[in-house]
């Protein structure tokens, strides 16, 4: 999907301060599981939050860190990563999950981006 | 082919396993042990003073007299052999024919013909009867001598000194251990000995045992002096058991033995001798790794004629090297070779430091060129290398003294690179593996001394053999260009225990710092719970504080253990499996209310299943309120201890097993480690417990404490081993401090206890080193580390539900109360589950998810 960002509309889901520093929450976005990351003090990442290998709606809940170049979370549940910016699992390519866009408004507001209906 | 083996000893027997491994079609065998049990490890007999059982002795694989084709007789001695008609006469009376017949009937000890040698408490030490009584006769015992200062004489006189008796050894020799050391070495040992509490008297020759008067017995001497004493323990040398083949004209030596050429047969082709009771170019070979080599030898040469094969060149029996490293009383002895210089022309180097109470020398051939053997007391580390590069003929270097002199750094000097050995080398004598055999392991996939131990079983018998195994095997993956690397990963290019020692020296306290100063990138889901467990076992602050929350995986940072649906458990501390009936009540209603499944788990307690994580405050709020504290249940931490009721309630207990489990797990609980830790205590030695598959066991004795470490159940079962027996309650929690604060220092990783203590180079006796007589210095400072984390616990959970900011954490969605639409469940015998991939879809069978109202 190649949105313009004249085309995306954007949800607020919580302040910035809600994440601790490298860890996620999970966000309900238009009714799918959202898993948000806070990478540092201001990298926001999305991803969808079930882990598809293990059913289980537990990104949010990963460790998060990196590996390479890549800014990576593990599942808690089947410990298989996945690349933040791209949602690719490297260890079971075909459990790669969806990703969304997020950004720091200026009042301190997380936005994930979502495309409009 | 019937096959007759007389005597189930421990060559008797590694006869019979390669026999019976080798499969063969038509062989029946019986087996005539005169003792009451099938074969024991002589070796360890000792161990059984220290608790180990007849059983956990035995050589005899479980099942193992159990296969067609074998059968063993207990009780049944031979008593004549009929070699025109090829039979064996039993002393029931009964006649077995025979093929070929192997007799394997050891030794006996010999007992000096002393007028009165037969009185009570007169004995000897060789069969575990023989150590039954003496326990038996310790126990009614003030004073104990051992006569005859040999090997096994100290190892007896040890035995003596740990029952509590005043212990003397009376050597008729001028020095101790005569065969194996020169005078230099028999002194220092000596003086070490003394130093101990142990009395020896050397150069005396006993006339008469009388009735004492200070004791029941009293021993004159030849010289008019006397000694007063309880029992006296016979260690004076053995004699091998030749009787059938003297009756039976077999062929015996001048001074005993049973004459055997190179395939081990006697005189009669259809008969072989083996073991201690086999002589060999006029030799008897009073060890096992020779009696080993001589079983192996007829296992094959019967196997070339069962299969009627000419086969391959079969091995035969060239003789033995008699070398010997063994710690008597805590010190380090070792005889190589020729110890005594008594090759003609030989030279000898020696070495002797007084104060650190350390003798070596070595015996080079005239050129200069060979060693040819050695002697080291007080300090053994060397023994491997100088026994390689004896049996190996390797050349000396230069100057041969470097080889034992201390060098300026008071690090003896490491001797000759492996790489130097060739491959046929044998590095374990007990289960001849050799150099090449480890270093094909190592190919295999081998690199670790644990892996390397159960590909080879190098260095499972006596484990004298693990450093050398352990230098090898480095040096073998560093030729294949195989890193011998251990660091944690790509972040850190250390090992778990140099980062540990990182952060106690450079007084880390968080990830970040100790990233920025000897790390690269962000982190990863590998190192960052390895430091957050570093950082709580050093400074033990809340694992929940805003700097370590990102470090915690899941079930650390959520205070629960994580399901395969993303629900949790919830486990709430019960000590030692203690709970009141008002504790369950408040448990199962908090499991009714918000209809969690209840099971009890293996460490005695009660975990709930299917709590949701915006659940886990409001079920730990009424926890705490019933009175419950964190199980850590979730955490690399310490389990439970489990107990049996013990002395309170059973009537074998002999000793308070649910007070001491409860005031073990009180002080620990929280204590964060490399992995989890399960610890049990016992009442008494009926075990009800299970304490020996546990980390740390505690087995009641009538003194006190027995306490066993390393076990393990789980997916690679590991006996636990005993570290001390009969402590009081204060030192048993002393040496689990330290334990415990040792492991935690330099485990690897998720390493257990069993595979940490696997891959320890030294083995048990350095573990005890460490632990028991403090050789590190280190005790102190371990008790310390321990107090502070006794000191500074607190329940997670208290802290958890009464932090409004840790609070706001346990929410499945951070900007909706809705709860997590993934997760169903479905009944199954009247409780929940999780439902399945199929169940999901079909909505109609799912239980909502929601709490009852109370
Ligand atoms: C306390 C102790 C410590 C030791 N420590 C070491 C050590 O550290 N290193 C080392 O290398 N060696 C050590 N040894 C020596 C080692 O145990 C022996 O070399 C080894 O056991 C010899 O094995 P074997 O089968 O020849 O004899 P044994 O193990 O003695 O077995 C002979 C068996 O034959 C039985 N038997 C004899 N006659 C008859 C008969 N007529 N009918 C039926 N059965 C019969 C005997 O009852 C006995 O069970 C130690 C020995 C002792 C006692
Ligand atoms: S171990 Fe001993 S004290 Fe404990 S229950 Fe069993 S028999 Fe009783
Ligand atoms: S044994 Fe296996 S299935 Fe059972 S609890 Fe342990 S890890 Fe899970």
């Amino acid at each position: 999907m190649h949105d313009s960002a004249e085309t995306r509309s954007w949800t607020a889901v919580c302040a910035l301060d809600d994440i601790v520093p490298d860890t996620g929450v999970c966000a309900l976005v238009d009714d799918a599981q959202v898993a948000v990351f806070r990478v540092g003090e201001r990298d926001l990442y999305a991803i969808a939050n079930v882990d598809p290998g293990a059913g289980a709606a537990v990104l949010a809940r990963g460790l998060v860190g990196s590996l390479g170049e890549r800014i990576v979370v593990a599942s808690p549940i089947t410990k298989q990563h996945f690349d933040l910016r791209t949602g690719e699992c490297l260890e079971a390519p075909q459990h790669s999950v969806r990703v969304w866009q997020a950004s720091l408004r200026d009042d301190g507001q997380v936005l994930v981006g979502t495309v409009p209906r | 082919m019937k096959l007759v083996v007389i005597g189930n000893g421990m060559v008797g027997h590694k006869l019979l396993e390669e026999l019976m491994a080798a499969n063969h079609a038509d062989l029946e065998i019986t087996v005539l042990c005169e003792e009451p049990r099938p074969a024991y490890d002589r070796v360890h007999l000792s161990e059984f003073f220290n608790g180990k059982s007849a059983e956990q002795l035995s050589l005899a694989a479980p099942g193992f007299f159990e296969q067609p084709g074998l059968e063993l007789r207990l009780n049944a001695r031979a008593v004549g052999i009929d070699r025109a008609r090829k039979q064996v006469l039993t002393a029931a009376g009964e006649t077995l024919r025979y093929d070929k017949l192997v007799l394997a009937t050891g030794s006996t000890p010999f007992v000096p013909t002393i007028p009165g040698n037969d009185r009570p408490a007169c004995l000897v030490y060789r069969a575990i009867e023989d150590l039954e009584a003496m326990t038996d006769w310790g126990t009614r015992s003030k004073i104990g001598v051992v006569v005859g200062g040999g090997l096994l004489g100290l190892e007896c006189a040890k035995a003596l000194r740990d029952m509590g008796l005043q212990t003397h050894v009376v050597e008729f020799a001028p020095r101790l251990m005569a065969v194996q050391m020169d005078d230099g070495g028999g002194r220092m040992l000596q003086r070490k000995i003394e130093e101990l509490g142990l009395t020896v008297h050397t150069q005396k020759s006993t006339l008469a045992i009388v009735d004492g008067e200070a004791a029941r017995h009293r021993m004159q001497f030849a010289d008019g002096s006397h000694l007063d004493t309880d029992m006296i323990v016979f260690s004076a040398g053995i004699r091998p058991r030749d009787e059938l083949a003297r009756q039976s004209e077999l062929g015996v030596g001048e001074r005993g033995g049973i004459r055997i050429d190179n395939f081990c047969r006697t005189r009669d082709r259809d008969v072989y001798a083996i073991g201690e009771c086999a002589l060999w170019g006029g030799k008897l070979y009073g060890l096992v790794a020779p009696g080993y080599e001589m079983a192996r030898i007829v296992a094959a040469h019967l196997g070339a004629l069962l299969q009627r094969t000419q086969a391959a060149p079969l091995p035969e029996f060239a003789g033995a090297d008699m070398s010997t490293k063994l710690k008597l009383l805590g010190v380090d002895v070792a005889s190589i070779g020729d110890a005594h210089g008594a090759t003609p022309g030989s030279r000898t180097y020696q070495f002797s430091d007084e104060r650190r109470q350390v003798y070596k020398k070595l015996v080079v051939s005239g050129d200069g060129k060979q060693l040819l053997g050695g002697v080291l007391v007080g300090d053994a580390a060397e023994y491997g290398t100088l026994l390689q590069m004896m049996l190996n003929g390797i050349a000396l270097p230069e100057a041969p003294e470097f080889l034992i002199l201390p060098s300026a750094d008071g690090h003896a000097r490491p001797g000759l690179g492996v790489d130097a050995l060739p491959a046929s080398a044998q590095i374990c004598s007990c289960n001849n593996v050799s150099k090449g055999q480890l270093c094909e392991a190592v190919s295999a996939g081998a690199r670790s001394i644990g892996a390397l131990k159960t590909a080879t079983k190098a260095g499972t018998s006596c484990g004298g053999c693990v450093p050398l195994a352990t230098q090898i095997m480095k040096a073998e993956m560093k030729r294949q260009g195989l890193a011998v690397n251990n660091h944690l990963c790509e972040h850190f290019a250390c090992s778990r225990q140099e980062l540990y020692h990182l952060v106690r020296v450079e007084r880390i306290r968080r990830f970040d710092e100790l990233l920025a100063r000897h790390g690269k990138g962000l982190g990863c889901d590998i190192c960052k719970p390895a430091v957050a467990s570093i950082l709580a076992s050093c400074w033990n602050e809340f694992v929940l504080q805003k700097e370590h929350a990102s470090l915690q995986d899941s079930n650390d940072y959520f205070l629960a253990n994580i399901q395969k649906d993303g629900t949790y458990s919830v486990v709430p501390r019960m000590a030692g499996g203690e709970v009141t009936p008002d504790g369950l009540i408040a448990v199962g209603q908090i499991a009714r209310k918000y209809g969690l499944y209840t099971k009890i788990t293996g460490g005695q307690r009660v975990d709930m299943f299917g709590a949701r994580l915006e659940q886990l405050p409001s079920i730990w709020e009424e926890l705490i309120a019933a009175g419950f504290e964190s199980g850590h249940a979730y955490g690399k931490s310490v389990r439970t201890v489990k107990s049996c009721v013990g002395s309170t309630w059973c009537r074998y207990g002999v000793q308070d097993a649910v007070g001491t489990a409860i005031d073990l797990e009180n002080r620990y609980k929280g204590l964060r480690s490399p992995h989890k830790l399960k610890f049990a205590v016992s009442g008494c030695t009926r075990e009800c417990a299970e304490a020996q598959g546990k980390d740390v066991g505690v087995i009641a004795t009538e003194k006190g404490w027995n306490l066993y470490v390393c076990g393990n159940g789980g997916m690679k079962p590991r006996h636990a081993e005993l570290l001390a027996g009969d402590l009081d309650t204060p030192t048993l929690i002393a040496y689990i401090d330290r334990f415990l604060m040792f492991y935690i220092r330099t485990a690897d990783r998720l390493q257990r206890t069993s595979v940490w203590r696997d891959n320890l180079e030294g083995g048990l006796e350095y573990l005890k080193d460490v632990i028991v007589r403090d050789s590190l210095g280190l005790a102190a400072e371990l008790e310390a580390q321990m107090r502070l984390v006794v000191d500074t616990y607190e329940c997670e959970w208290k802290k958890a539900v009464s932090d409004p900011q840790t609070r706001r954490r346990f929410r499945h969605f951070v900007n909706s109360d809705a709860a997590d639409g993934n997760v169903a469940f479905v009944a199954e015998r009247g409780q929940i589950r999780p439902a399945t991939m199929e169940e999901k879809r079909d909505r109609s069978r799912r239980i909502p998810a929601t709490v009852e109202a109370p």
